[in-house]
């Protein structure tokens, strides 16, 4: 293989990573709180639809992200509302709110369908960033490179800042954090606002960087694999790099295979691949934490009542 | 201030009573979420929820809608009732349709009374399948069940592409990603002479009926709802949690495989790739509205019905997209959640709340 198609390859992997492992890391910081949002899909597409429909009335992509952030927070806090202060079953708001998503989403996208935008485009110059070797580090936009360091910068937060304590403790003891005088429900309300931002901006990551365009569940389960990689990365943010560059890479063998017209395996199989290595690999880790009790934070999906 | 108190015991007359609010309030906001999005309100209400029920003309329709989401809804809640979240029901679904499509396909050309049971049967086994691998990962070694189950949904709908458009293929279809379409023999009769209702509307009532009984007065059901409130309880009593995940997931699967070949057999009679309806989604919807009940499942499929139908007709009269009837559904569920606090809380006016909270 030539050094031209490495190149290209790892960066359709870390490129294809970017919107799952920015979504993931708002569901990491969920799910370390005690809360299970199942809603991440729909949160990303009303991103998604937000992001374009704000980017295509006033052209600007940084607007476009904001918006896509906004309805991300602002679908999050239906969430928050109802399991946390109303202490509705997760399980089943977060259904909804997917369901929700995906028709919202389809509903206000609907003037949009067949319209394009400019997309986001790389971070560095053209020098840098169009150079044929050293694209393979320099030549991407921003959110890839803010993806990464926002992994960083989560892990650094939950295992290092007061904060990052005080809403760890809420994830694996709500009652005792509650006797400390923590305010539990706004701790977790707060863990749900920024899933919903990091779940918005992902969304929009698909309508405005790798497809800069609007069609109906663009998203395409991806938020589904969002959720499932915070359980394989045993609720680690580092793991979930790890996790989202595994991904990328069965999405990239997927697009090669089907550029290079294999004839072995029908598109159809190939398109299964992501959702059939979630399976394998959600299974693998797994078997692997059999036994022990797993690395779940001890509240999640557990509703807190103070009486 | 608005305060909650919780209740001793939930409310039953709350309970049964939040439903009807639940809706009240979706009519409501879906009359000013459709304003604000530059469609006539109270047209797009008016046609969604309430046109399918003063035409006759469209009862017919209700009932073969509201068939699949019984099937699908009544597993659904025997499984929710024991904290068994198989939320892939639209793959099992979708897997019932191509086992069933797969005996037809194999019973070309033959004739003969057993060719439906056997179709039928067939899609029953495709489903119970399909749920059988999330019950066996999570009973095995504690995978989610939610998210396989959901995985597998998408894997099932590239599994319909490939079939029909690979070797299932009509050899007669103009080269269109179809089947052939099934004969007599593979094809549910009507029940009422010249009317579209065929026989998956009474087999689903009664499905839902027996299921009614099983949960309420058998041991499985009581197994089944103990395991789901009181884990422990469960286990001191000798019921297995896996046998239930087990039993759960299997029912489920083999009742949405079960409508999937109905509805293959039936309204479509044939493989096509427009087959996934969502029923799998609605159908979870249709669970918690019917109070994870059988029986009142079917009031709660009857009611999705209505705006399933509806929001075709809104499509034509209001302009309204066929995205409507999904968000108003989702609305629905949102609402009802919502209003079940009232079932397990009392609101209070004012009042001293942590004095309590701490006697």
């Amino acid at each position: 293989m030539s050094t031209t198609i490495v190149i290209s390859i790892i960066m359709t992997i870390l490129i294809a990573a970017t919107p799952i492992l920015l979504a993931s890391l708002g569901e990491l910081v969920v799910e370390k709180s005690g809360v299970l949002n199942l809603g991440v899909e729909g949160m990303m597409l009303c991103g998604a639809v937000c992001g374009f429909g704000a980017t295509v009335a006033t052209g600007s992509l940084l607007a476009g992200f904001l918006a896509a952030m906004a309805a991300g927070v602002a679908t999050a806090m239906i969430f928050a509302f109802l399991t946390l202060t109303l202490s509705a079953n997760q399980v089943a708001t977060g259904l909804a709110l997917t369901i929700f998503g995906v028709g919202v989403s389809s509903l206000i996208g609907k003037p949009f369908v067949g319209r394009t935008v400019g997309r986001l485009e790389p971070l560095l110059p053209a020098a840098l960033s169009d150079h044929p070797v050293l694209r393979v580090v320099f030549g991407y936009d921003i959110l890839v490179y803010g993806a990464i360091a926002l992994t960083a910068a989560t892990a650094w937060f939950l295992t290092s800042t007061r904060p990052g304590l005080i809403l760890r403790a809420v994830g694996e003891s709500d009652s005792s954090a509650h006797a400390i005088g923590y305010p539990v429900i706004a701790i977790r309300a707060a863990a749900v606002a920024f899933g919903g931002a990091m779940a918005g901006l992902a969304g929009a990551y698909f309508s405005l960087a790798l497809t800069p365009m609007w069609a109906d569940r663009l998203t395409a389960g991806r938020g589904w694999i969002a959720l499932a990689l915070v359980v394989f990365a045993s609720w680690k943010p580092g793991r979930l790099l790890l996790g989202a560059w595994l991904f990328g890479a069965v999405a990239t063998f997927e697009l090669q295979a089907k550029a290079m017209g294999a004839t072995w395996l029908a598109p159809e199989f190939l398109a299964m691949l992501p959702y059939l290595a979630t399976v394998v690999v959600l299974t693998l880790i797994s078997m692997r934490r059999a036994g022990a009790e797993g690395s779940a934070p001890a509240c999640l999906g557990k509703p807190f009542a103070t009486a | 201030m608005l305060r909650l108190e919780p209740r001793r015991e939930p409310s039953a007359v709350m309970r049964a009573l939040s439903p009807a609010l639940a809706v009240l309030l979706t009519l409501i906001a879906g009359f000013i979420a459709f304003t604000l999005m530059g469609y006539n309100g109270a047209l797009a209400i008016e046609q969604i929820a309430l046109a399918p029920l003063l035409d006759p003309v469209r009862w017919p329709d209700l009932l073969i809608k509201a068939a699949p989401l019984i099937l699908i809804a009544t597993g659904l809640s025997i499984g929710f009732r024991a904290n068994v979240w198989n939320i892939g029901a639209e793959g099992q679904y979708i897997l019932g349709a191509i086992f069933a499509t797969g005996a037809a396909l194999a019973t070309w050309e033959m004739s003969g009374r057993w060719i439906l049971p056997l179709m039928l049967v067939a899609g029953a086994a495709g489903g119970a399948a399909w749920a059988a691998i999330p019950a066996f990962l999570r009973v095995r070694w504690k995978v989610s069940e939610i998210l396989v189950s959901l995985m597998l949904t998408y894997v099932s709908i590239q599994l319909l592409y490939y079939l029909v458009r690979g070797p299932w293929k009509d050899p007669q279809g103009f080269n269109f990603p179809q089947t052939r379409m099934f004969s007599d023999s593979q094809t549910l009769p009507a029940i009422i002479e010249g009317s579209l209702v065929h026989l998956g509307v009474p087999i689903a009532i009664a499905v839902a009926i027996i299921a009614w009984i099983l949960m309420s007065r058998s041991l499985f059901g009581y197994s089944v709802r103990l395991v789901g409130m009181a884990p422990q309880a469960a286990r001191h009593a000798g019921f297995s949690e896996n046998r239930t995940i087990w039993a759960t997931l299997l029912i489920s699967g083999a009742l949405a495989g079960f409508a999937g070949a109905l509805e293959a057999a039936g309204p479509f009679g044939q493989l096509v790739p427009q087959f996934p309806a969502n029923y799998g989604f609605t159908a979870i919807i249709v669970a918690f509205l019917g109070r994870l009940d059988p029986l009142g499942v079917i009031a709660g499929a009857l009611l999705l019905a209505v705006t399933y139908v509806g929001g075709e007709l809104a499509q034509t009269s209001a302009g309204l997209p066929q995205a409507a009837a999904g968000v108003f559904q989702a609305m629905l569920l949102f609402f009802l959640l919502a209003v079940d606090v009232l079932a397990r809380y009392r609101i209070r006016v004012g009042g001293p709340a942590h004095a309590r909270a701490g006697a």
